[in-house]
Order: C-alpha cells, then sequence, then structure tokens
C-alpha cells in the first residue's frame, strides 16, 4: 500500500481536480481529504455517507454565571484578549478569540471556570463512485485542522488496510503551515501542482523544502504550464537542480473547467489533451516506487 | 478603514484584488496577512524601510530552581512541556504563549519567558511595476507592511496580530487575508470594516464562498463578493449572491493577456488602466456599503 499526498503551497492551483483523477484511474483506492478547512473533494466525489462523528479538538473555558463574582481577574490575565464583560451578562469568552490555553480557569479565585471537551467540526466515511472517501469539515474559526487532518488520515489508513487497497490518495490542504505538516509527514510521496506563476514558484519551492525537511519524496506538475513559458523554464531549472522529477506538464483548457462546472475530473470527460496528460502521469505515479 | 480580502478557496485571486485595490486608490495600506504565503510583494515591489522580528513569549526553565513537581506540564493545555527525570523539555513548535506555566509554577522564578522569534515584519513603500505607483497627483505614498513565517515555525496567529498592529488609521487599510474559515482568517477579519469575499464561478467556488459568508457573518462584518474568470464557469455564484441579498462589487473576465501579466508580477490595473478605474469605482461602492 502507498500514499500519496498532492499539495501545492499556492491555493487554487488544481490539486482537487487531480486528486479526483486519480481517484477514477486508480484501482479501488481510499481517498482522504485533507483540506478540511474548505473542503472540495466531494463536489467531484458525490459521497454517499456511511458513518459520521463529532471531533473533539480540544477543551475550551466555560464560566458558571452563578458561582462569578465578576472580580475580573480572568480578563486581566488572558493574554489574547477573549473575555468580554458585558453590562448584562457578565463575563464572557468569546470563543473566536480564545486560544483554550486554560488560564482563566487557573486565575479564578471562585472556581467558577471549568474546562469542557469540546466539538470542533465533523468528520465522514463515505461511499464513492471511486472508493471510499473521509472527509471532514472543521468548525469556522477553529483553530486545531492538523489534529483533524491526522485523524482523517488515520481513518483512511484503517480503511485501505482492512479493505488492502494499493492506493491511499490524499487531497492536501494549501499553504505549508500546520495542516500541511499533518498531511505529508510519513506520505511515502507527494505531488505538488505548480502553475507557471510567479507565486507558483514562490510556493513550489517552499512547499518543496517542507517535503525535504520531512523526507518526504516530491514530484511536479506544472499546471497552465503555457501561460508562461519563462516561468515554466524556471521551475524545470530548479527541479532539475534539486533532483526532483517533473511528471506532468498540462496546458491550460477552458475544457477543465467545464468538466469541474458539471461535476466531473478530466479525465471522466473529454478535456482534449489534459485528459491524456492526467491518465499518463498516473502511470508514472503507479509505476514508481516513489520517486 | 480597514478592508479585507478574504476567500474560502485558495487561489481565487485574493492577492490581485488586495494589490490591485492599493495600486488603485490614495493615501492605501497593503498588509499581508497570509504570512504562510506571501506573495504581494510580487505585484509590489516595495522598497523595504524597515524589519523586526516577531514572535510569542516562551518559558525559561531555570533548572536551580525548578523541583520537577510537574505543575507546568500538567497546566499545559497544549501538550508543550513534559517533565524527565532530569529536567522539564519544552516543545516550542506546541507553545502558545499563553503563560499558564509560569502562573502556576509553586518556585518563585523557576519559569520565567522568553521573546521567540516566529518570523518577520518588514516595512516600506510599495513601487509597482511602473516603480511609479507613488507618483500622484496629491502626493500621497502606498505603505506597505509584508510578513513571512520562519521556516519551521507551525504558529501563524501571533504574527497575523503582530502585523496588524501597523496599521495606520490615517489610510485605507488593505489586509490580504490567507485562504481558508480556520483560526488566522478570523484573526485576520477581527477588528475589520468591511470584507470583499473573491471567488469564482464554479462548484468550488460557490461552496467554498457559502463557507467564507458563514464566517463573515457570524463576525457581523459587512461584504460584498468578487467574481474573478466571471466568464468561465456556471452561473451558482451569481444566483446564489442574489438569493442571499449579496453585493457582486466587481466581476473580473478570463482574458490571457492578464493572466500573463500576472505570471510576470504584473498587476491588471498596471496592464490594463481601465481597470485602475474600476478598482476606484470598487473603493467607492464600499464606501457607500460602510456607510449604510
Amino acid at each position: 500500500m502507498k500514499e500519496i499526498v498532492i499539495i501545492s503551497g499556492k491555493g487554487g492551483t488544481g490539486k482537487t481536480t487531480l486528486c479526483a483523477a486519480f481517484a477514477s484511474l486508480a484501482r479501488d483506492p481510499v481517498i482522504a481529504d485533507c483540506d478540511v478547512d474548505a473542503a472540495d473533494l466531494h463536489l467531484l466525489l458525490p459521497p454517499r455517507v456511511l458513518q459520521e462523528a463529532d471531533f473533539i479538538g480540544g477543551r475550551t473555558p466555560v464560566i458558571d454565571s452563578e458561582l462569578c463574582s465578576e472580580c475580573g481577574e480572568c480578563r486581566a490575565w488572558c493574554r489574547f484578549d477573549a473575555i468580554d464583560l458585558d453590562y448584562d451578562a457578565g463575563y464572557l469568552i468569546d470563543p473566536l478569540a480564545c486560544e483554550h490555553c486554560g488560564l482563566c480557569a487557573h486565575v479564578c479565585p471562585e472556581e467558577a471556570i471549568s474546562m469542557q471537551s469540546s466539538v470542533n467540526g465533523r468528520w465522514f466515511v463515505s461511499e464513492t463512485a471511486h472508493g471510499k472517501l473521509v472527509h471532514a469539515r472543521l468548525a469556522p474559526g477553529e483553530d486545531n485542522s492538523g489534529k483533524l487532518v491526522t485523524l482523517v488520515r488515520r481513518e483512511a489508513r484503517r480503511l485501505a488496510e482492512e479493505a488492502g487497497a494499493a492506493w491511499i490518495l490524499d487531497d492536501g490542504p494549501p499553504g505549508v503551515g500546520c495542516p500541511v505538516t499533518a498531511a505529508i509527514t510519513g506520505a511515502d510521496m507527494a505531488l505538488i501542482v505548480t502553475e507557471s506563476t510567479l507565486s507558483g514558484i514562490h510556493d513550489m519551492q517552499r512547499i518543496e523544502a517542507l517535503c525535504r525537511h520531512f523526507e518526504v519524496p516530491a514530484m511536479v506538475c506544472i499546471n497552465k504550464y503555457d501561460i508562461n513559458l519563462e516561468n515554466t523554464r524556471t521551475i524545470r531549472d530548479y527541479c532539475l537542480g534539486n533532483d526532483v522529477p517533473i511528471i506532468g506538464e498540462i496546458p491550460f483548457s477552458p475544457a477543465v473547467r467545464h468538466s469541474l462546472v458539471a461535476g466531473k475530473s478530466p479525465v471522466d470527460i473529454d478535456c482534449g489533451a489534459v485528459s491524456g496528460i492526467v491518465k499518463r502521469m498516473w502511470l508514472q505515479i503507479e509505476g514508481t516506487d516513489g520517486p | 478603514m480597514i478592508i479585507t480580502v478574504a476567500s474560502g478557496k485558495g487561489g481565487t485571486g485574493k492577492t490581485t484584488v488586495a494589490t490591485n485595490l492599493a495600486l488603485s486608490i490614495e493615501g492605501s495600506q497593503y498588509i499581508n496577512c497570509d504570512v504562510e504565503e506571501p506573495n504581494g510583494n510580487l505585484f509590489l515591489y516595495a522598497e523595504i524601510e524597515t524589519r523586526r522580528g516577531a514572535g510569542i513569549p516562551m518559558p525559561v526553565i531555570d533548572e536551580e530552581r525548578c523541583t520537577l513537581c510537574g505543575d507546568c506540564a500538567e497546566a499545559c493545555e497544549f501538550n508543550a512541556l513534559a517533565v524527565s527525570r532530569e529536567r522539564v523539555l519544552l516543545f516550542s513548535d506546541l507553545c502558545h504563549g499563553c503563560g499558564v506555566c509560569s502562573y502556576v509554577c509553586p518556585e518563585s522564578g523557576a519559569v520565567t519567558e522568553r521573546l521567540r522569534r516566529l518570523g518577520e515584519i518588514e516595512m516600506g513603500r510599495a513601487q509597482g511595476t511602473s516603480g511609479r505607483a507613488n507618483d500622484r497627483a496629491d502626493g500621497s505614498e502606498i505603505a506597505y507592511t509584508g510578513a513571512h513565517r520562519d521556516v519551521g515555525a507551525l504558529l501563524v496567529t501571533p504574527l497575523i496580530k503582530e502585523v496588524k498592529k501597523t496599521a495606520d488609521s490615517e489610510r485605507t487599510v488593505i489586509l490580504d487575508a490567507p485562504p481558508g474559515t480556520s483560526c488566522p482568517v478570523v484573526e485576520t477579519l477581527r477588528g475589520s470594516d468591511y470584507c470583499l469575499l473573491v471567488t469564482e464561478p464554479t462548484p468550488f467556488g460557490l461552496n467554498d464562498l457559502q463557507l467564507a459568508v458563514g464566517v463573515v457573518r457570524e463576525l457581523g462584518i459587512p461584504f460584498g463578493v468578487i467574481l474573478n474568470q466571471s466568464d468561465s464557469g456556471d452561473a451558482q455564484v451569481m444566483d446564489y449572491s442574489r438569493q442571499e441579498r449579496i453585493p457582486v462589487l466587481l466581476e473580473i473576465p478570463f482574458s490571457r493577456e492578464l493572466a500573463v501579466a500576472y505570471s510576470k508580477g504584473v498587476a491588471i490595473c498596471e496592464q490594463d488602466a481601465g481597470y485602475r478605474a474600476r478598482f476606484q469605482r470598487l473603493f467607492r461602492d464600499i464606501q457607500a456599503e460602510v456607510a449604510r
């Protein structure tokens, strides 16, 4: 069993589109949507939910207004300005500002503040046309996205082991932060989807360095490579110099957008040259023992 | 006035809108809050005048005074402290700088705090591609604040807080937000007067717009939509905006010429002067929306 994670640094370069295409090409994969902040894979892989559960990300402080003497110690100590004083309701915790550190519970002389387990989102195991999909939804404004990504990947691995699946396909989150770290650590390989723009190059280099840091072998796909051939050459040079194979270069094509609007991946509907390029990319990925 | 440019989905054109708005209006300040992928300066070409580190306080354990009682590790909600047989270990990537450990420590002076750097904040004046961005009739300049996280540092929220402190209340402040709807986005949005949500007319664009609308509404910030690549896709985003009575303030059709300009780091208002006027009109529309 191999696990490939599709990432990009910059958002909107085509991670989810490629992941859905690979799901269609791979034989009975288990698919994990690791973009728990703005999950989109379900739009191309309509899910039938088999099982769902709350995600308990951490603990959150709760003020018992019966016990609160309104001394204001909690508000004075909080480093995140997360405690508001309302002249009618008394002291209130601003859930969007709170870091859940629990200092308020320690400083309260009346023991009116307790730390209680909090639901930060929900996660699902679903059946799709191309295999089981593990996906999740982090509640707005929450910060435990790395933990939820880890949970989604762990569940995908469990399902893959159970079914003897050959592939786990992870649709990664954008950026290079905590959720991305949680998505790539321990994966067998990473596919970096970039584009021929300055932002694409900049972010590709950052995410490639992150892969190297975590010793995850990386390969690159250049999307819309023909928008700026000079930038494409810069990406090729960078990859050559860093021993990162380029496994596909996809031209700009309005057909791809039309396929997305139809809710299909570019291998499930005719997207001209793009369909063939994506199919060949998957054959290369399947044929490797890792790049 | 503070305007945040955000989007649920990444890659829809937040930085395009934020930089063009900053370049098109007078007396603006662009602040990059996407500290993971700071790309604004690829279009603004700011001359950096000052740089400084930014970070959060983290505990320092005085081994002479520490009795290894373990109260600090037990109180830490982030599991950033662990007690071994010889010493207390700090996992600095997990530390949020909340101060619980020093508060609960029963030994005087055993836990003190020292600032740990998470990244860098840089300030200067934007030049634009032409180097003439500050050549304005009224002599106003575009102030620029950038920020980036150090490689290896995981926390971003404290950096966003810090970079927002550079906002100049005399100016029209434009915050370029990170993608998504989680903690860093909320931190960027807090205190904003208006929010522009940039999206595209695809099922992804609609889904992520709906998530972002949920957050902005919860925060009670007035907002409008900008539709990028507006002529390629379907009508669902427009239908949704109409149903929800969300104003669509600007439509940017796909143009290969502008895509190529973008790929080279040229702002669209510098490639096509018509866009400067459109971004100025967008700003007037925002002012009218805020005044309502």
